[in-house]
């Protein structure tokens, strides 16, 4: 009578789908896991370390909703498996969050209200951060150009590029 | 997704033998096309073999080439300053290439293999010989405005999505691979396979061969060259129609010529014909036409695709242009 151990062992069956041990670094702490080989990072993020923020759009590469930092560059966690990323090190939005540097780009976020439903906006956020670290958004056509691969439903790429800029030109006027 | 196996290779030979020793096994690297058909079900090895920690992440700087390791990224490549310098027309390539996203997790080798796809590849529901040999083209008569003009058959006519790879075969760049059997270098423009009876056979690399390195020859210190790509959007998005193009011109005459067309073909399109018509003729617009005539040779178009051909040649006369302005 031990623990039910997944679907397929409450199922009766006796399937073993392949597990694998990976440690995860992110956002500067370490966690062991035992991971379906299957599980993206994007789901191990979100499933099993309960970082809600970086989100699942299309979950095929082709939004940006889900992008986080490995290694210092930016990519998409929907199509990079989780346990390719074993000593590697990630950063979430979340991690951004703590770090002082993000808070010039969420405020220009707001001030120039870059979003509207907001469900892309952390992408956008750490894409940005990404983009600012690269050197790219010296122009608003270089902003548009390397952030594309960030897709927003919404439409607020016109203010998007608005917040970027104003960050990239040291322009930081605090929220009021 | 289908289940499978994973395991971490920590040096090449290891990687080959595993990955030839299991038909059924294949490497990872980016994974950005991989993953992404795994999870449509399209592609569904039992065994992925990463091989991301392997040593081939560099760009050497030889004396007439620059030789590529099949790990570095596509962003790492456009970085780099010679071929920045030397080789504009495969940066420029590299850099209209999806997303800077992905271009961090593309590596070079896997950029080059990345599958030739369109949405009845990926679509288990539709008949694709690619997918399932024998079963049809469900493209031939569905939407097919993307699809290819060149290289096509009646079995496929998918196109080849790589901006890079097209811009490697006007370039001649030579790929090195290592299998269970040895080491060999392959040239670029005898690596990929047009669609006939097998059209799930995309190059010629045998199961357990692994791109090692990719040597791309300088372009001449006085050549212009540029890659043009025209599509739907202004940025993310495939080519319609694109074109790698390169001359050197002396004293109003075009000494050497290479052109490459995207968008257009089952595979990354060498267009010698073209070639043959610029070279040791007089730059100007009347030949950049002639040219672009030839560059289409053998064209067919389908119901919603005939525009292609159309467009390919104004590519190619555009970007003819543009590196000759450049170059007077």
């Amino acid at each position: 009578m031990g623990q039910p151990a997944g679907p397929a062992a409450r199922e009766g069956t006796r399937i073993a789908f392949p597990e694998v041990a990976v440690t995860l670094r992110v956002n500067g702490a370490s966690t062991h896991l035992a991971l379906d080989t299957r599980v993206t990072l994007l789901d191990a993020l979100r499933e099993h370390l309960a970082l809600t923020g970086t989100k699942k759009g299309c979950d095929q590469g082709a939004c940006g909703a889900c992008t986080v930092l490995v290694d210092g560059r930016r990519v998409l966690s929907c199509l990079m498996l989780a346990v390719t990323c074993e000593g590697r090190e990630v950063v979430t939005i979340e991690g951004l969050s703590e770090d002082l540097a993000v808070r010039p780009l969420q405020e220009a976020f707001v001030r120039h209200d870059a979003l509207q439903c907001g469900y892309c906006t952390p992408g956008q956020i750490v894409s940005a951060v990404a983009l600012l670290a690269e050197g790219r958004a010296e122009s608003d056509e270089d902003v548009r150009e390397f952030m594309s691969g960030n897709i927003c439903r919404c439409g607020a790429y016109p203010n998007i590029v608005a917040a970027i800029r104003d960050v990239a030109s040291g322009s930081t006027d605090a929220l009021v | 997704m289908r289940s499978f196996d994973y395991s971490r290779a920590t040096a090449v030979g290891e990687a080959v033998a595993t990955v030839a020793a299991d038909p059924a096994a294949a490497f990872l690297a980016g994974g950005t096309t991989q993953v992404d058909l795994m999870k449509d079900g399209v592609l569904a090895p039992a065994r992925l073999v990463d091989i991301t920690r392997l040593p081939l992440r560099y760009v050497h700087h030889g004396q007439d080439a620059v030789h590529v390791g099949a790990l570095t990224s596509m962003e790492e490549l456009a970085a780099d300053p010679v071929v920045a310098q030397r080789l504009p027309v495969m940066r420029e390539a590299l850099l209209l290439g999806a997303s800077v996203q992905l271009r961090n997790m593309a590596t070079m080798g896997g950029n080059l293999l990345q599958r030739t796809r369109c949405r009845y590849f990926r679509d288990l529901t539709c008949p694709c010989n690619k997918r399932e040999p024998g079963t049809g083209c469900a493209a031939l008569q569905g939407v097919h405005r993307m699809h290819a003009v060149l290289g096509t058959s009646e079995h496929c006519i998918a196109t080849h999505a790589s901006d890079v790879a097209v811009a490697l075969v006007a370039l001649d760049a030579v790929v090195h691979v290592q299998g269970p059997e040895g080491e060999r270098a392959i040239p670029l423009t005898d690596f990929y396979l047009l669609p006939r009876e097998e059209p799930n056979r995309e190059n010629v690399l045998r199961h357990g061969e692994l791109i090692t390195s990719i040597e791309v020859p300088l372009l001449p210190a006085n050549a212009r060259s540029v890659y043009l790509k025209v599509r739907d959007r202004t940025s993310y998005e495939f080519a319609l129609s694109s074109a790698a193009v390169a001359l050197v011109v002396r004293d109003g005459v075009i000494r050497e010529a290479r052109v490459g067309l995207g968008g257009v073909a089952t595979v990354p399109w060498r267009a010698g014909g073209a070639e043959d018509v610029l070279r040791g003729a007089r730059a100007g617009a009347e030949v950049f036409q002639s040219a672009a005539q030839a560059a289409v040779q053998g064209a067919i178009p389908h119901r919603d695709n005939a525009f292609k051909i159309e467009l390919a040649k104004r590519t190619v006369v555009r970007a003819l242009q543009t590196v000759s302005d450049k170059a007077s």
